[in-house]
């Protein structure tokens, strides 16, 4: 928190830029809904927020946080430490006191947690401030809510102490309690107002924000698996197919309660194999269709995922990325399915794959991904990962009506169409929906064994070469035309920081703090995983090193996944792997001491 | 990234597609297909199998209920049987191994307007597709599927298959299969599907009369037919064919077809059991439920535009 005081009062009230709030407790405590509103509200007030949401993997009762950062100006990870701490229980406050940074304020439930038990030592380092936010909380709306409510008196302690707009968090309580009882709204807003005005006489300190930087700007908030789902509809998927696993689930539910308002369907079907195959089936029906999964599920859709590289169908697969391997850390970050989305199943099996670096690049990147899947007739795998699926995050809203795009299948009779065509001038591979007649009376077959250009099966090595080859080719004219990355700092220096999927906001950020820190120092973000878009060469050899950062193991060879993937590119040995398997996102400063660390 | 860097492609048709403009025509205008017309690859079984005929009373159904190409859509799995989408000219997939139903689900979900045919193995459809047969089934997804049951898994030459009696020798049961054997109809009946018949390749005129009942049947239509492999378990329906000395037994006309447990009684009949419909019933099809889903829904934004729809959702996220 940069502050600058102003003129003493007391408690003096500073302003400051920007403010990391970590909310501790359990799960059934209401925090994620807490985190929510100020994520919310700080999209209405135009400034910029990235939550940061752990949740236990049992489903109820255990330890809970929610941490937000809200900036007035670019926020691009979630903090490494948090300038307040609200803690509603004693385990809250002994396991995240570490979070928060030396001098920081932590509000403590004084109902849970006495003050004389507070060791000295802590005392000096951390501003303390006891409410008793539980009792509080039942005489502001009556005795039988016990732990309900508490979060909403929280939220107006956070009010009072942030000069947050509460005309705006009102509406924001209102629209969200507003259910079938309206005794349900008054009673939040009862425990809001309670919060709100509490005498915090004993705070050391009050904040105000600087106003925002974007300043009139629409901003939406979401989660990274509301955008992509979004997007996904925004690109004209009108149909898909799934099996429930976390931290997918979220995404199937979205688009199974939304395609039916634009005619279209999804499917929860018996396995991850069915769904796959019915998102194929829909495909080939004539529309790109949607599968997706985490974890053991995307081991499932494997072999399903390899029919469409044969047959060469669209499709899109979501990847909603955790810790692995089998059922692995299922509400944990991990970096660590690049290998599976690129190479997984047996056979020569190219495919495109996309990650997804921020909650907006989920909704462009699931538009894009649908548009490379038709103009190259292929599939591609979304790899987005836990923790951008659940975090939350402001941003610019969409032109919805320039970007909303039909794709509707086109059943125009046709003269004659070979969809494996050799001599295609593009060399792409393009299907015909069934139901549309070609005169010529050939009709096309789609398969997954080797075949010709009508896709009747072959056993010619020649056409087993040259079909191989147009599967390859295919995706390499894509990766021609993709857009050569853009170094993020200088152009040269001695440190080059690459970053893929949901590091490039932590990898951005280091680069900022160690080229303040004097440290020539630049990164590069690679959102086309595979095929890797051209001229990484060339933004490589401005620099001594090379680090690829990334959520996964170093594997045998020291190295992580898409660093592996580099090296297949450019055998370069000052290509190096900044990797890790904690299952927590990147810390700022982590990346930066182990960068320099490596470079000496 | 807040802006789309690669575009929704202008064409969906390759460009050699020949898109001359290709004159209208109207169904009355049209002849019915000839098998000629019909037939793409030649069919790459043995001699003597009987997916023969299968194939030919497919045809022959084609032309009899007049149609077209494009509105043929023949879908298999893996195996023998499942080779059959190559020899129909008219548009097919030939999916994976046991994976067929779902991938028709797929197509049948997401265009209503086609006929959709699946045909496969007795490996395909009850050993690695047996949970996709089941809730295929359940939820009445309008298609027909034909399995082509030779008791055997001919394809990878000779194994055990989910149909195999007790006592069959193949070449993972050199003894004799000792498990014991999936009962198609029974298993289709209590799975839930809403049209079973049984029949046998060796009897055209029943195979025939059976696949036109299962096409006009709204829903889940399930035809297990009989079709002997002649290289790995010949004479294996003889007790079926009466020109091999065996009988072939119609269910009494007397039986209704819309009681469940009748229908799974007269399942359990001394092989080689009887031909023709054990069960059917009305329920609603799966294709009719999500459109009525979907009807609704769209009834409370009629008129919007898709962008505005996605719109009001936005809107509420601000
Ligand atoms: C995943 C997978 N496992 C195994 C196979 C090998 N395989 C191909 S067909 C088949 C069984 C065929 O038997 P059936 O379905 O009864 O068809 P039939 O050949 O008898 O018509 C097997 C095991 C495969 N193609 N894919
Ligand atoms: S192996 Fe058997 S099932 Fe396969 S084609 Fe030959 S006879 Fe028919
Ligand atoms: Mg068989």
């Amino acid at each position: 928190m940069s502050t600058a005081a102003s003129p003493q009062s007391s408690p003096k009230i500073s302003k400051i830029s920007e403010a990391v709030i970590r909310i501790a407790g359990n799960s059934q405590d209401g925090i994620q809904a807490i985190g929510g509103f100020l994520a919310r509200l700080a999209g209405r007030s135009e400034q910029e927020v990235m939550t940061f949401m752990t949740i236990p993997s049992t489903i109820s009762g255990g330890p809970s946080i929610f941490q937000v950062r809200i900036g007035s100006g670019e926020v691009l990870s979630a903090g490494d430490e948090a300038d307040m701490l609200l803690a509603f229980y004693d385990h809250s406050y002994k396991a995240h006191l570490g979070s928060l940074k030396k001098g920081g304020i932590v509000i403590y439930d004084s109902d849970h947690m006495k003050a004389e038990d507070i060791p000295a030592e802590n005392l000096t380092q951390y501003r303390h401030v006891g409410v008793a936010i539980s009792s509080l909380t039942v005489e502001a709306i009556g005795g039988t809510g016990r732990d309900k409510g508490k979060n909403v008196f929280s939220l107006g302690l956070l009010a009072k102490m942030f000069d947050l707009n509460v005309t705006k968090l009102t509406r924001l309580l209102t629209e969200r309690f507003t259910g079938k009882d309206p005794k349900v709204a008054e009673t939040a807003l009862n425990a809001f107002n309670a919060g709100y005005n509490y005498q915090l006489a004993s705070a050391p300190e009050l904040f105000q924000f600087n106003p925002g930087e974007n300043v009139g700007l629409s901003q939406v908030v979401m989660s990274g698996n509301e955008a992509l789902a979004y997007g996904l509809i925004a690109a004209g998927v009108r149909f898909g197919a799934g099996y429930p696993i976390t931290p997918w689930t979220d995404i199937m539910e979205l688009l199974r309660r939304e395609l039916p308002k634009y005619g279209g369907s999804f499917q929860q079907c018996e396995d991850e194999i069915a769904s796959i195959s019915m998102a194929i089936g829909a495909s080939w029906g004539g529309r790109v269709a949607v599968t997706g999964s985490s974890g053991p599920g995307i081991s499932l859709k494997t072999e399903a995922l390899g029919w469409a590289v044969m047959a060469e169908m669209p499709l899109i697969v979501v990847d909603v990325q955790r810790g692995g391997p089998s059922t692995g850390m299922p509400t944990s970050i991990e970096q660590s399915d690049l290998n599976i989305a690129c190479f997984g199943g047996h056979g020569d099996s190219p495919r495109v794959v996309i990650g997804t670096s921020s909650v907006e690049d989920c909704f462009y990147t699931a538009i894009e991904a649908v548009n490379i899947a038709r103009k190259y007739s292929t599939p591609v795998v979304i790899l987005t990962d836990q923790g951008i699926a659940t975090r939350i995050e402001a941003f610019k809203e969409p032109d919805l009506q320039k970007i909303v795009q039909d794709i509707s299948p086109d059943l125009t009779p046709v003269t004659d169409h070979k969809p494996y065509d050799l001599s295609a001038p593009d060399g792409i591979t393009r299907h015909l929906a069934p139901g549309t007649r070609i005169a010529s009376g050939k009709y096309p077959v789609v398969t997954g064994l080797e075949h010709d250009e009508l896709g009747h099966p072959t056993g010619s090595a020649k056409l087993h070469v040259q079909m191989v080859a147009k599967r390859r080719n295919k995706l390499k004219k894509l990766a021609s035309e993709l857009p050569v990355p853009t170094v993020y700092g200088p152009a040269e220096g001695q440190i080059l920081l690459v970053s893929w999927g949901s590091s490039q906001g932590p990898v951005q950020e280091a680069v900022k703090l160690a080229r303040a820190a004097g440290h020539a120092v630049s990164s590069v973000h690679i959102k086309y995983v595979n095929p890797l878009p051209p001229g990484l060469e060339n933004i490589f050899a401005g620099f001594s090193h090379v680090f690829v950062v990334e959520l996964n193991d170093e594997g045998f060879a020291g190295i992580g996944q898409m660093g592996a993937l580099i090296r297949t590119y450019i055998p370069d040995a000052k290509i190096r792997g900044i990797t890790k398997t904690d299952g927590l996102t990147w810390k700022v400063k982590d990346i930066v001491d182990r960068a320099l660390q490596m470079a000496k | 990234m807040s802006e789309v860097a690669i575009l929704n492609p202008t064409t969906s048709r390759g460009l050699n597609t020949n898109t001359t403009p290709v004159a209208p025509l109207l169904d009355a205008d049209r002849k019915p297909l000839t098998k000629k017309e019909v037939s793409a690859d030649h069919p790459t079984w043995c001699p003597g199998c009987g997916d023969f005929a299968v194939l030919a009373l497919y045809f022959k159904l084609i032309e009899r209920r007049k149609l077209h190409h494009e509105k043929i859509t023949t879908v298999a799995g893996i195996g023998c049987s499942s080779r059959f989408p190559y020899f129909v000219q008219a548009h097919g997939a030939h999916y994976i191994h046991g994976r067929a139903l779902p991938f028709a689900s797929g197509v049948s979900l997401s265009r209503p307007d086609l006929q959709v045919c699946v045909f496969g193995g007795d490996g395909d459809a009850f050993s690695i597709g047996g949970n996709h047969f089941t809730h295929t089934a359940r939820k009445n997804v309008r298609l027909t599927y034909v399995v082509m049951d030779n008791s055997v898994y001919g394809l990878t030459k000779n194994q055990t298959s989910p149909t195999s009696p007790i006592g069959f020798k193949s070449k993972t049961d050199i003894w004799g299969s000792k498990d014991r054997p999936i009962n198609p109809i029974k298993q289709a009946i209590s799975a839930g599907a809403t049209f079973v018949a049984r029949t046998t390749a060796t009897n055209p005129n029943h195979v025939l009369a059976m696949m036109e009942a299962a096409m006009d049947h709204d829903g889940f239509s399930f035809i297990q037919c009989l079709s002997e492999c002649v290289e790995f378990y010949p004479g294996a329906f003889d007790a079926a064919t009466p020109r091999k000395g065996g009988v072939f037994n119609e269910i009494s006309k007397e039986h209704d077809v819309t009681d469940e447990y009748a229908a799974y009684k007269l399942a359990d009949t001394a092989w080689p059991g009887l031909f023709g419909v054990y069960y059917k019933t009305e329920r609603p099809t799966k294709n009719a439920n999500e459109q009525s889903i979907i009807t609704d829904l769209q009834g409370k934004s009629a008129g919007l535009e898709p962008w505005q729809i996605l719109k009001k959702n936005f809107d509420r996220m601000k």
